[in-house]
């Protein structure tokens, strides 16, 4: 008796947790354009998608600007990893501090105050503006994953490298860095996922004229919800799962 | 060439945080020998080690070797090499790169590379474990690793830094020798630090004991052993009875109420000094016959020997014997005057 109380309210959450969902990519192969009914199997949707040019504007920006932010936040944060590794005890806590903040604070808020910025010192918003925001909010995030793959490190690694021989630039390439990777890597998928599904930064530090999948599916909504949106928010769901599902394996397995 | 000086260290102090650990050190390290830093933890012994190293600076003071000063030179231009502590293998690396790392920097050509490698492997007892992950060893062969990886540079100096800390006892004794016939057989001078007085006696040349960043003797295990300079180096090294007393004149001495003939002189008349007996020096006698007598308080078996506590009425005298006495008797007790050493009270720190 408990045992089917357990299971059917565990079933009871996943259900609401993902009955919207499934419905979603039910629908988006729904051969006809109504949400209430079921007019048989078919890839129209998908089809309309590939030829809607402004969704694949906005798949161009949303991509192009994933794989940069996650390229420069993997570089800056790594880099911020390591040096915020080599500080003493009180600063250390200090700069990590500063590190979770920005990823405690509402989206809302990062977005608003960078797009005050952005007003502030007069930098026209755009794709460049959007770059930047997501590099900004991505970067904690890789310091994050790769410092505790320093501090698994032996503490005298890098030393014994300088004692053989190596120069710090030397060391840092042959040693420091091979013993984080995995940190780094997981970290650049992060960075790439959080940016990927960003809508609120997004909203807020890009210009009408340049568009992400997010806020081009919100700026659509209002003006009532198309099939085609079904189809991109199935096959983003289902982009965002897999790569969701690549990090977690990595953050389980330390070996990887 | 005995006297030749490789190593010299020259008025070194070092302060972490408003402490000071190292006290305005002076030391000198032979070509070829064997030195140990030895001392209880936070003694300075390591930083000294790490000074030599070069991963540390002094505050103030000199370091010279071979005639030069090298306070500036950063680690990866001195010619000495180092044994880390927690070992400090690199894990993505295997066996063989880890002991070829240091050449590798040093563009050596690859067939020579592999030569010194596989001659390193032997010396350490590991050859056919090239291929292996570092992860996959244990603890005494990544020592071994940790040895060969920093001797395969051909150092002129090795630097020790409690290597054999991690290891169980059997295994610490059998690398105890493995590593002083290394040095031996190789001609290389160590720098060997450690807390542990038993490894220190059974390797070292020289010891240097170290205690509040401060060297309280240098000399032979032997002179640290039989001549201790103080109650400090007396306490630490081996096990000691030490004791208050008036040295009364030269070759006479004061203590636990009782005169006694000793050897030392030069101390002054009626001058206060401790007096060191080792307990294994302390003869147990009949009660009629013994120049103290005193009542056993307990008795412990300690493998070897037995440790028994006796109480003279103003001193408790520990005591090493074979054979064993029932608590509660009592037992005279004799020293020889050899056997009885004489030192400076320590200053009061």
């Amino acid at each position: 008796m408990m045992k089917v109380l357990k299971r059917s309210y565990l079933a009871l959450i996943l259900a609401f947790l993902y009955l919207p969902i499934v419905v979603l990519v039910i629908q988006s192969f729904n051969a006809g354009s109504s949400r209430a009914v079921w007019e048989g199997f078919s890839l129209r949707w998908y089809g309309e998608l590939f030829r809607n040019k402004n969704i694949m504007d906005a798949l161009y920006v949303t991509v192009s600007i994933a794989i940069l932010a996650a390229f420069f936040s993997t570089i800056l944060g790594s880099l911020a990893a390591i040096g915020i590794h080599a500080m003493k005890k009180r600063p250390q806590a200090f700069m990590m501090t500063l590190t979770n903040l920005p990823m405690t604070m509402p989206d809302i808020v990062t977005g608003i105050s960078l797009m005050l910025l952005f007003i502030f010192t007069k930098v026209q918003r755009g794709y460049w503006t959007m770059l930047l925001a997501h590099i900004t909010f991505n970067t904690p995030y890789v310091i994050l994953s790769v410092m505790p793959k320093l501090k698994q490190m032996n503490s005298h690694a890098y030393e014994a490298a300088l004692d053989l021989g190596a120069t710090p630039v030397y060391a840092l390439f042959h040693v420091i860095l091979p013993e984080i990777k995995p940190g780094i890597i997981t970290g650049a998928l992060m960075a790439f996922t959080l940016s990927l599904d960003d809508f609120t930064v997004s909203y807020f530090t890009t210009s009408p004229l340049v568009q992400n999948l997010s806020t081009l599916i919100y700026s659509e909504a209002r003006r009532g919800i198309k099939p085609t949106m079904n189809a991109l928010s199935a096959l983003m769901f289902i982009l965002l799962l897999v790569l969701l599902l690549i990090v977690n394996r990595r953050t389980k397995e330390p070996q990887a | 060439m005995e006297e030749q000086r490789l190593i010299t260290l020259e008025n070194i102090s070092k302060e972490f945080d408003g402490n000071t650990v190292l006290d305005n050190i002076n030391l000198y390290i032979r070509k070829n020998e064997f030195l140990t830093l030895l001392g209880p933890s936070g003694c300075g012994k390591t930083t000294t080690l790490r000074i030599i190293g070069g991963f540390e600076t002094a505050d103030t003071g000199k370091v010279i070797f071979d005639g030069k000063e090298i306070n500036d030179v950063p680690p990866y231009k001195r010619r000495v090499n180092t044994v880390f502590q927690k070992y400090a293998l690199f894990p993505h690396l295997n066996v063989r790169d880890n002991i070829a790392f240091g050449l590798k920097i040093k563009k050596m050509p690859k067939q020579e590379i592999n030569k010194r490698v596989d001659k390193m492997l032997d010396l350490v007892n590991l050859s056919g474990y090239g291929k292996r992950s570092v992860d996959s060893l244990s603890g005494g062969q990544q020592q071994r690793i940790a040895i060969a990886r920093a001797l395969v540079n051909e150092p002129e100096v090795l630097l020790l830094d409690e290597p054999l800390g991690a290891l169980d006892l059997k295994l610490r004794k059998e690398m105890q020798l493995e590593l002083k016939s290394m040095q031996q057989r190789l001609g290389i001078t160590f720098i060997y630090v450690t807390h542990d007085q038993e490894e220190a006696l059974t390797m070292s040349d020289t010891i240097v004991v170290m205690h509040g960043g401060h060297i309280q003797q240098i000399g032979t295990p032997k002179t640290i052993y039989d001549e201790p300079k103080n109650a400090f180096v007396a306490n630490f090294i081996g096990e000691s009875n030490i004791f208050k007393g008036t040295m009364v004149r030269d070759e006479l001495v004061e203590f636990c109420g009782q005169q006694f003939v000793c050897v030392d002189s030069g101390f002054g008349e009626n001058a206060p000094v401790d007096v060191v007996v080792r307990p294994e020096d302390v003869m147990l006698v009949g009660e009629d016959i013994g120049q103290v007598t005193g009542v056993i308080r307990s008795v412990l078996f300690k493998g070897v020997h037995y440790e028994m506590m006796i109480d003279t009425g103003n001193c408790v005298w520990k005591v090493h014997s074979t054979t064993m006495q029932p608590e509660g008797s009592r037992v005279g007790l004799n020293v020889v005057p050899f056997n009885i050493h004489i030192m400076h009270p320590m200053k009061e720190a």
